[in-house]
C-alpha cells in the first residue's frame, strides 16, 4: 500500500529533471510527465502573484479528493513535489529529506551537470530506501 | 508545520563528517601548484581558482541550505552575516566578521582571521600577484547568484521583485603578502529580476 505515488523534481527554469513512479498507480509517460512539470512550475509561479499578501512563497498543498500534492521549493528555485494519498502526514519532512539527498548524491556527484535530466544511480538508490522507511513507520503509525 | 529553527554554524560544523585538515590544505596547495605549472601566469591562476570557487559555490548553496534550515534573508545586511557566521564556520570551521558597510547597504567586508587554506604556506616572489585564496571569492560569488532576494530589500511591494544576487568579490587584505588578516569585499551589483512580467502597463 503506497502512500507516495509519485515524486518530481523541476529546476530553477521549470524543467523537469527528475520524476519516479513509486506506486501501482497513476503511471505517466514521459512527455505526459515533462508537461505536467512545466503546468506546475507555471501554476507556483502565479499562485505567488495572486497572494493577497506580499513574500508569497507558493502552493505547498494542494488538496484533491483521491491524491494530495506537497510541493517545496527551495531558495535556490528548485522544486521538489510528491503526489500521495490524501490525508499522508509528515510529507514536509520527507520532502526536506529528499532536499538533503538531492544535496549530497546529485549536487556532489561532480559529473552531474546542473540543471540538467538526474542520472544518478545512488541517488535513486536513496530515494527509494526513504520512501521505504517511510512507508514502514507509516505502518507503525 | 511550524518551521524549522535556523541551526548554528557550530551545530552544523559539529555534526557533519569531518576530513583531516592537513589533507584539506594539502590538496588545496596541490591544485594550486598544478594550475601554476599548466597555466604559467598568475594572472591566468587568479581566474581559474575563481572559477572553480564559482562551480562549488552553484553546488555547495544548496547543501548550506539544506543543512543549516535559514529562511529568506530580508536584506544583503543580513545575507553577509549569515554568511560569515554560519557558512564560513559550516564549510571552513572558522567566522568571520563582517564590517566596513557602505552606505547602501550592497558593500562590505569579510575578514578571516584565521584561513585553513593557508596553514603553512609563503608565497615566493615569482607569485607575488597570485590571490591563492581566490577559490573563496569564486564559491561566494557562484552561492550567491544561485540565490535571489528582494530588490532593493523591500518587503512591501505589491508585486514582489525576486532577483538573482550578483555580485563582485574582491581581496582588500591577504596574510600571504604581509597584511594582518583576509579581508574580501563583497559588492552586490546588477540586479537584474527573475519573474515574468505580469504587469499589463507601467
Amino acid at each position: 500500500m503506497a502512500a507516495i505515488y509519485s515524486l518530481y523534481i523541476i529546476n530553477k527554469s521549470g524543467g523537469l529533471i527528475f520524476y519516479k513512479d513509486y506506486g501501482s498507480a497513476g503511471r505517466m509517460d514521459t512527455n505526459d510527465s515533462l508537461r505536467l512539470a512545466s503546468l506546475w512550475h507555471s501554476m507556483h509561479a502565479i499562485s505567488q502573484q495572486l497572494s493577497p499578501v506580499p513574500s508569497c512563497s507558493g502552493i505547498e498543498l494542494l488538496q484533491a479528493d483521491t491524491f494530495d500534492l506537497h510541493c517545496f521549493q527551495s531558495l535556490t528555485g528548485t522544486k521538489f513535489f510528491v503526489v500521495c494519498e490524501p490525508g499522508t502526514l509528515h510529507m514536509e519532512a520527507l520532502l526536506k529529506h529528499f532536499y538533503e539527498l538531492y544535496t549530497d548524491f546529485v549536487l556532489k556527484n561532480p559529473f552531474y551537470e546542473m540543471e540538467m535530466p538526474i542520472r544518478c544511480e545512488l541517488f535513486d538508490i536513496s530515494l527509494a530506501l526513504a520512501v521505504q522507511k517511510d512507508r514502514v513507520a507509516l505502518l507503525g503509525r | 508545520m511550524p518551521p524549522v529553527a535556523p541551526r548554528s554554524g557550530d551545530a552544523i560544523f559539529a555534526s557533519v563528517e569531518r576530513v583531516n585538515a592537513e589533507l584539506f590544505t594539502l590538496t588545496y596547495g596541490a591544485i594550486v601548484r598544478q594550475l601554476l605549472t599548466d597555466l604559467e601566469e598568475v594572472e591566468e591562476v587568479n581566474k581559474q581558482l575563481d572559477q572553480m570557487g564559482y562551480n562549488i559555490g552553484i553546488r555547495l548553496i544548496d547543501e548550506f541550505l539544506a543543512k543549516s534550515n535559514v529562511s529568506r534573508c530580508v536584506d544583503f545586511k543580513e545575507t553577509a552575516e549569515v554568511i560569515a557566521k554560519v557558512g564560513f564556520k559550516m564549510f571552513l570551521g572558522v567566522t568571520a566578521t563582517v564590517t566596513n558597510w557602505d552606505a547602501e547597504g550592497t558593500t562590505c567586508s569579510l575578514v578571516l582571521e584565521d584561513n585553513p587554506l593557508v596553514d603553512f604556506v609563503e608565497l615566493p616572489d615569482t607569485c607575488q600577484g597570485l590571490y591563492y585564496c581566490n577559490v573563496l571569492s569564486g564559491v561566494i560569488r557562484g552561492a550567491l547568484e544561485m540565490v535571489s532576494s528582494y530588490l532593493n530589500g523591500r518587503l512591501g511591494l505589491s508585486v514582489d521583485n525576486l532577483v538573482s544576487m550578483k555580485t563582485e568579490v574582491t581581496w582588500i587584505r591577504d596574510m600571504l603578502r604581509g597584511d594582518d588578516a583576509f579581508e574580501m569585499q563583497v559588492k552586490l551589483v546588477k540586479q537584474v529580476p527573475e519573474e515574468y512580467p505580469y504587469k499589463d502597463d507601467e
